[in-house]
This record gives structure tokens, C-alpha cells and sequence, in this order.
């Protein structure tokens, strides 16, 4: 297993990929954070917004979470790409073949990519971190906002964080093994993350009975498992959130889930 | 270095109602180069791929030593493969796609420059496959199959891409790889690109074998040119005696019978020839012929008559 696994993550290594993500990551997530961490100091200080207009002022103890776990409420496309494109690469370059010939076990190579891109998500969840954190800190000071970096309820939240970005990477293995296709696969990603699921749970957190389903829906597990998320404050719910681990389970069940099809279809065909 | 014995027994495949593979049947010894060659769409990659596990045989297996390619503990280091040179993530540099795969047997990068070394790739492997021509292509998989050092090497249309000094120098490499008693299995549509370098050669068509074993057999087959006044006639009598061969613009090819035993057969049948004539064949005639598949002289002319 520790040779597949080697295998896998000079793979990783030796693209550029990798690194290209991590800075579309950093630079997306200091900007998102910048854009909370302004709007939301400024609502709070009462420079615009309700106090501004002779009304009440925002608590600003629930800030700092918001602004940092942008890291997973808007960042989590990316390792979902990096995942997706670990496998479609493969399949696009033909890759997969030399792979097999010198790890004939199929199970074990998929196991390995599993397992490199799970460290390769933590990885980027981290870089995200840095932005969210570094930036956000920054300019929830500005407006003289505690940005709690010693609250050890916030270095949960990020570890949690981490988790979320890892466990989607894994999933992305799968989506990319069911969705051969290096632009159908980005496609779908992006639709799906970018459209679809926003409005499904903007639809449901209308109505009750769709909203218990809806937390169900993968970027509400992941907003849930980390514990906070802007997306989640714009949209209201008219169903409490899954509990941390309930939502962790939630993305661990469908990374297994999409890499046991993708198993049943890219991984275990014949290779003509 | 010794390799191990290439055996495969009775592989077929099936696509559904076709049969791709059909129950091939042959070993590969060590210290020599086979050629295995057959027209495009004959089966040999289906089969080579069979052969290293990447397609599940319908039935049959083929063995190495007798395990199957799935059932060798470090393949890298008893099998070398170079299957079509398109394997390559360009982004990636020939070096690194070697470390990739070296990661998998636990060898050291000195085994991965060696490799490199043993094909002239050493400078050019510093950069990314995406600006290789198809012959550095060919050598970077050729590199691969080299990682690690195995007793057995499968190469899939070895020669194909190179120009003529590549195509000179691989000759004697595959010669060479072969006197160090190493098993050389090496797949071609051409056999003049083979012809010089191979010791035996098992060729297919269409799935199934058609010839096995070493050249001089099909060097000195000839065939007999004939023609007539009346080639329907000829044709049919032609067809009665069940003799093999083909059509030309004039007349007829026929294989595997003396012109005495033609004339014969055209005298018993009441038909006048215009032309009779032995012709030693070059071997490429020989191997378009079997690839193509021998049809009884009379009935293809009978149905093209009927038409």
C-alpha cells in the first residue's frame, strides 16, 4: 500500500496543478474574506448598515467564525476540482494504463488516490485558512473587532474546516471516475456547487419538509460540519442545521459512495 | 538476466458478438525477439493487453513463468511494457514520469536515470512530454519498459515514429536486449519493419493465428500464375479441385500446388491456358496474403460471376 501511495502523490507532485489551485484558492479566499470581514465590520461598527440608519448595532462575537470559514463555504469547489481532475487527468492522458502495469491491484491504486488526495485537500484547506485567517483578522481589526485568534473554539472550527476541504477532495476521486470526461466533470462541478445546490437550499430553507431534506444536501453538510458559514446566514433555514459530526458523516458517506460507482465503472473496465 | 517463458493458452475475447481474440496459442522464449504481427484490427493489442492484465480474457490466460501478469509480486522488475506512446501526462517531465512509476517497485532515481541513459532520453527527459516529437515518445516508454531491469519486455509497435537512424539503432538494441537472454516480445503491422530483427514470429488475423515460428518457412513458398480464355470456367474447376489463392487483374495467384498438378487439373476440366508460371513470392506478399485471408480461387470469382 505505501508504494501505491507513492505512486499517487508524486503524481500530484510533479504537475502543476497542484500549486496553480493553491493560489487560485489563496487568492479567492483573502478576497472573499476581505469582502465579509469589510461589509460585516462595517455593519458592526456602524459605519453602514442598521446603526447607521439609528438602529441597532450587529453583535460582533459571531464574526470572526463567518469570516474565516469562507476557507470551506466558498473554497470547497477547489479541492473538489483537484480531486475531479486527479482522475480525469489520468483517464484523458491515458495514465491510468502504466499505473495499473505496475500496481496491477486497481482496489490499491484507487485506495491511494483516495488517501494522497485527502492529505491534498487538508493541504489546501490549510493555504485557505492562512487567507481566511490572515486577511479576515486583518480587517475585522481594522474596525476594532476582537478576531478571537486565542479561542480555542475557533482552532476547532478550523480543524474542522481542514476535514471539510480533505473529505471533499475524496469526493472529487469519484466524481471524477464517474464523469469520464475531463469538461463534463469541471462542468458538472461547477454547476452543481455554483448553481444547483445554492438554489436547491435556497428553495428549501422556505418550506419545512424540504429543508429537512435539504440539509442533507452536501454543501449544507459541509457548512454543518464546520460549524459556520456566510451562506448559511444569507439564507436562513427553516430546519437546524445536521449536528458537526452528522455533516462530516454526510461527506464521508457520499465520498465512498461516488468512489464505490466510479469503482463499478473507470476502475475496474478493461483498458483498450 | 535470463526472462521467463511467455506462455499464452487459448486467449480469446469477446466484444459482445464479436470475436476479437480467438483461442491463441503460443510461447515466447527467452534470448530471442518475437514478432508478433498482424494487420491493424487483427487482435495484437487486444491480446498484449490481455496478456498484462489490463483486458480480462473472455477465457484462456497467458502466464509469465507460469503467473499470471496480476499474480507477479514487483512486475516492474520481471515484465517491461511499452504499449502506445501516448501514455504521457504532457505537463509532466519524462524524468518525473519515470520517478512516478519507479515509487511503485521502490527503485532509486539512479535506476530511473540509468533507464534513461539506455535510450539517449537523459538531457531531453528534463522536460515535459508535451513538447516531445513521437520519437522521443517512443524512447521515454521504452525507458519505462527498462525501469526495472526485467527479464521480459513487451513493446507495442516499437519502431513505429522513429526515423531511420531510431530505427537503426532500436534493431540492434532489441538484438541486444535479446542476446543478454532476455524475452522480447515486439507487436508490428509491418513485417518489413521487423524482418531484419526478429527471431521467430507469430502472426494473426482477424484473432486467430495464421503462421508461427521462424521466417524461412514463408521465404520459400512460391506461388503459380495462371490464366485462361474461359476464366469462369477455369475458375469453377479451380474450385472443384478446392485449390487456395487469389484474383489478380489477370488471371489467378494459386498457392500451394506445382503448375503440373494446374495443368493437370485445367486438362481434365477441358479448359485452354493462356498463362502458367511459377513465381517465388516476397515475403510481404506472402504475409498480405495470410493476413488477409486465402479465399478457394473458384468461389470468389463464381460469386463475383453471379453478381
Amino acid at each position: 500500500m505505501i508504494p501505491a501511495i507513492r505512486v499517487e502523490w508524486r503524481k500530484l507532485v510533479t504537475t502543476r496543478i497542484w500549486w496553480v489551485l493553491g493560489i487560485v484558492l489563496f487568492g479567492y479566499i483573502a478576497f472573499t474574506s476581505a469582502l465579509f470581514g469589510g461589509l460585516f465590520g462595517a455593519i458592526a461598527s456602524g459605519a453602514i448598515g442598521p446603526e447607521a440608519a439609528g438602529g441597532e448595532a450587529i453583535p460582533t462575537d459571531g464574526l470572526p467564525p463567518l469570516v474565516y470559514s469562507t476557507v470551506s463555504a466558498v473554497g470547497y469547489v477547489i479541492p473538489l476540482i483537484l480531486g475531479t481532475l486527479a482522475v480525469t487527468g489520468e483517464v484523458r492522458h491515458g495514465t491510468l494504463t502504466p499505473t495499473f502495469l505496475a500496481i496491477p491491484s486497481r482496489a490499491r491504486v484507487l485506495a491511494a488516490k483516495l488517501i494522497v488526495m485527502l492529505v491534498a485537500g487538508a493541504g489546501l484547506g490549510v493555504v485557505g485558512l492562512v487567507a481566511s485567517m490572515g486577511v479576515g483578522a486583518g480587517v475585522l481589526a481594522v474596525f476594532e473587532i476582537d478576531p478571537q485568534l486565542g479561542n480555542p473554539d475557533i482552532w476547532a472550527m478550523a480543524g474542522r474546516a481542514v476535514l471539510a476541504m480533505a473529505l471533499w477532495a475524496a469526493i472529487g476521486v469519484g466524481v471524477g471516475s464517474l464523469i469520464q470526461s475531463q469538461i463534463a466533470a469541471v462542468i458538472v462541478v461547477i454547476a452543481f456547487t455554483q448553481f444547483v445546490e445554492p438554489i436547491l437550499r435556497t428553495a428549501a430553507a422556505f418550506w419545512e419538509p424540504a429543508a429537512q431534506v435539504g440539509r442533507f444536501l452536501p454543501g449544507a453538510a459541509s457548512d454543518a460540519l464546520v460549524g459556520a458559514s456566510v451562506y448559511a446566514m444569507f439564507t436562513g433555514a427553516a430546519a437546524d442545521p445536521l449536528l458537526w459530526w452528522q455533516g462530516g458523516l454526510v461527506l464521508a458517506a457520499l465520498a465512498v459512495l461516488v468512489s464505490a460507482i466510479g469503482w463499478a465503472t473507470t476502475w475496474r473496465r478493461d483498458i483498450t | 538476466m535470463s526472462g521467463t517463458t511467455i506462455e499464452v493458452d487459448g486467449l480469446t475475447k469477446r466484444f459482445g458478438e464479436h470475436t476479437a481474440v480467438d483461442d491463441l496459442r503460443f510461447t515466447v522464449e527467452p534470448g530471442r525477439v518475437t514478432g508478433f504481427l498482424g494487420p491493424n484490427g487483427a487482435g495484437k493489442t487486444t491480446t498484449l493487453r490481455m496478456l498484462l492484465g489490463l483486458v480480462a480474457p473472455t477465457s484462456g490466460r497467458a502466464t509469465f513463468g507460469r503467473r499470471t501478469y496480476a499474480e507477479l509480486k514487483d512486475p516492474l522488475r520481471v515484465v517491461g511494457t511499452a504499449l502506445e506512446a501516448s501514455s504521457f501526462h504532457p505537463g509532466r517531465t519524462g524524468r518525473d514520469h519515470l520517478r512516478v512509476l519507479a515509487a511503485a517497485a521502490g527503485l532509486p532515481d539512479a535506476r530511473v536515470d540509468a533507464a534513461l541513459e539506455a535510450t539517449g532520453m537523459a538531457e531531453a527527459s528534463r522536460r515535459r512530454v508535451g513538447g516531445y516529437s513521437l520519437g522521443m515518445r517512443q524512447r521515454l516508454g521504452l525507458s519505462t519498459a527498462l525501469l526495472g531491469d526485467p527479464g521480459v519486455l513487451v513493446l507495442d509497435e516499437p519502431i513505429n515514429g522513429l526515423d531511420p537512424e531510431g530505427i537503426r539503432w532500436i534493431r540492434g538494441f532489441l538484438r541486444s536486449l535479446a542476446a543478454e537472454g532476455r524475452t522480447v516480445l515486439i507487436s508490428s503491422h509491418l513485417l518489413s519493419e521487423v524482418q531484419q530483427t526478429v527471431d521467430e514470429v507469430v502472426i494473426i488475423s482477424k484473432g486467430r493465428i495464421v503462421h508461427s515460428g521462424g521466417l524461412e518457412g514463408l521465404e520459400t513458398r512460391t506461388s503459380v500464375r495462371v490464366d485462361a480464355p474461359d476464366r469462369a470456367g477455369l475458375a469453377a474447376a479451380f474450385a472443384a479441385a478446392g485449390l487456395q489463392g487469389s484474383i489478380l487483374a489477370e488471371g489467378f495467384s494459386v498457392v500451394g500446388t506445382e503448375p503440373a498438378e494446374i495443368g493437370a487439373i485445367a486438362l481434365r476440366a477441358g479448359e485452354s491456358l493462356s498463362l502458367l508460371q511459377p513465381v517465388t513470392e516476397g515475403i510481404e506478399d506472402i504475409f498480405f496474403q495470410l493476413t488477409e485471408g486465402e479465399h478457394a480461387v473458384g468461389a470468389r470469382v463464381t460469386e463475383e460471376a453471379g453478381e
